[in-house]
């Protein structure tokens, strides 16, 4: 693992003690803008991904739209989601989305995950699944708000967006970044990147008539590491699903850090119970049982006799 | 006290013929072979799904039990297989056990007595303690909740794609809940089954009890199966051990002891007449 001298790993799923390595390193939180205003669907970030990633390609489904296939693939991880929508005057819109995993700043899939290690957050925020401690168990899908872990049934791994960690480690740019021919996908630090995205909101709103235009970094997870431009931020459904509050299921967060173990002890104080039993109380022997030569403590006074 | 008991009722069938019980004399046939053959299998499923279950509900204190089973991808892979069989064979136990675990008014009366069951205060059973006494039965209907709630979160959390994100992570909490229920109740039964009642584990390893056993702990069935009253049956008892301590070792019974003519013995012996804890409360 070549990455470890520049990926500082932050959170991992299910892990037992501290970090190793953690807070030894001071790391920029990486950001990938997506702009959908300036996106004309050319999926060249799709290829890009393919291409980088050494995937399979595959058959493309056609329904109607200019859409590759209808959802993301354990082996095809970009996606541009293409949806017709309409405007309340009667206008028409096509609106374009890249559809990846987000690298949430809390992420379900880790929450959610049971496996020591298959979930990891490096420091600079990228979440990447460790397939190799993966246990197929599709916890991560059920956590995810955007549907983005993808279970390959032949392996019983679950796959997804790395957000090109092995080219951020070396420096580079994720791959579809790289191949964008409009500049709509933008590479930088977070702070760089939601400054870029808050410029070009302000211009949509202020030059080009968008009033809801806004950006997307939904704080219900922390803020993502993946943000979009949207023209009406308001409604990022019309986006094909994009959740306006993404949540993590409350069973991920409460019920697995905080219940899971005071569940177990109480479970456990059935075993606790029954040892103490059998200190004070002792067994139920069958009758008729041999003469009681001493009982202690002794019996009490006269008169309670039987 | 009203006897109502509950009666099991088994017809032989193939696996009954498979097996052999034997019956010695001074013991009771309480469960057939097919039964005995049900509650292990349950048994052995059960806990291959709670160690690999272990292994999944929280791998940072039981990361040891997922190399069993031939690693974390193994253990979730096989996990269901487990419940499965878990959730078979306790569904066949329960088509066997319907009858005789039905609910009865002598039940509620044993539940409101729970406490000076638990604290040994009677040395026997009340009189309407039938083949399974109240605390039994209330474990067999959690379990049978519990597998009608292990198979369908299981089948959810198994074949997530068709249930989606939300029934999963809803059916993951409740899976857990029964399986902590459970783990909870298995101390009872186990302690129950060895050190708490001695000679309890031989009913569902060679399938008989000891009469003693029966009129101890089951009154109302040793009642069923041998037509005499288990309490005179055990004072009859009692009173041909101390006939044979008598004879042969010159022993006096306590009580008698107190009323004969000789000097009381001295020392703490004097205090102590009695032979059982308290067990005539229970006979009028």
């Amino acid at each position: 693992m070549g990455d470890r001298t520049t990926l500082q790993i932050q959170q991992i799923s299910a892990h037992p003690g501290p970090i190793a390595g953690e807070g030894m390193q001071r790391q920029e939180q990486v950001c990938k803008l997506i702009d959908t205003t300036t996106c004309i669907g050319c999926k060249a970030c799709e290829v890009a991904c393919v291409e980088w990633n050494d995937m399979p390609f595959q058959n493309t489904m056609f329904d109607n739209t200019y859409q590759t296939m209808p959802d993301t693939n354990w082996n095809y991880w970009n996606l541009i989601k293409f949806n017709e929508s309409e405007h309340s005057d009667g206008s028409f819109a096509w609106l374009m989305r890249k559809h990846q995993c987000m690298h949430c700043a809390d992420p379900g899939c880790l929450r959610a995950c049971p496996s020591d290690g298959a979930i990891v957050q490096y420091a600079n925020g990228i979440v990447d699944f460790q397939q190799e401690n993966c246990i197929g168990c599709q916890f991560c899908v059920s956590g995810c708000p955007f549907n983005i872990p993808k279970f390959n049934p032949s392996t019983k791994k679950v796959y997804k967006c790395t957000l090109c960690s092995d080219r951020v480690s070396a420096g580079l740019e994720p791959a579809c970044i790289k191949s964008c021919p409009t500049g709509c996908l933008h590479f930088g630090t977070k702070d760089d990147m939601k400054a870029m995205a808050e410029k070009r909101a302000t211009q949509l709103r202020d030059v080009s008539g968008f009033a809801g235009a806004g950006v997307y970094d939904p704080d219900t997870i922390g803020g993502t590491h993946v943000i979009y431009v949207l023209h009406d931020v308001t409604k990022p459904e019309k986006y094909g699903n994009l959740p306006a509050k993404p949540r993590i299921p409350l069973s991920f967060t409460i019920w697995k850090s905080v219940f899971k173990p005071i569940g177990l002890f109480g479970a456990m104080l059935g075993f606790v119970g029954v040892v103490m039993h059998y200190v004070f109380e002792g067994p139920r022997r069958e009758q008729p049982a041999p003469p009681i030569k001493q009982i202690d403590p002794p019996p009490p006074p006269a008169g309670k006799e039987n | 006290m009203a006897t109502s008991t509950n009666r099991f009722v088994h017809r032989t069938n193939a696996i009954d013929r498979l097996g052999r019980t034997v019956v010695y004399e001074g013991d009771l046939l309480r469960h057939p072979v097919y039964t005995r053959f049900l509650h292990w299998m349950v048994g052995i499923f059960f806990f291959l799904a709670l160690l690999s279950g272990f292994g999944i509900y929280l791998p940072w204190i039981f990361r040891f039990f997922t190399p069993l089973f031939g690693g974390g991808a193994m253990t979730r892979s096989l996990h269901p297989w487990f419940g499965l069989g878990f959730v078979i064979f306790f569904g066949l136990q329960a088509l066997n056990w319907l009858q005789v675990m039905r609910w009865t008014p002598s039940d509620t009366r044993w539940m409101k007595r729970i406490k000076s069951y638990v604290r040994n205060e009677e040395a026997m059973e009340p009189a309407d303690v039938g083949f399974f006494n109240a605390g039994q039965k209330m474990q067999f209907w959690e379990i049978v909740g519990g597998c009608i709630a292990y198979a369908i979160t299981g089948v959810i959390m198994w074949f997530p794609e068709i249930f989606g994100r939300v029934a999963v992570a809803i059916s993951y909490v409740i899976h857990d809940i029964s399986a902590l229920v459970m783990l909870f109740g298995i101390f009872f039964h186990i302690y129950l089954s060895t050190f708490g009642e001695p000679h309890t584990i031989q009913a569902m390893t060679r399938g008989t009890v000891s009469e003693a056993w029966a009129w101890t702990h089951h009154p109302a069935w040793y009642k069923d199966m041998t037509g005499r009253d288990p309490y005179e049956a055990m004072e009859e008892e009692r009173q041909r051990l101390d006939q044979i301590n008598i004879a042969s070792r010159g022993w006096v019974p306590p009580e008698q002891a107190a009323l004969s003519p000789q000097p009381p013995p001295t020392g703490k012996d004097a205090s102590l007449p009695s032979r059982t804890k308290s067990w005539k409360f229970w006979k009028k």
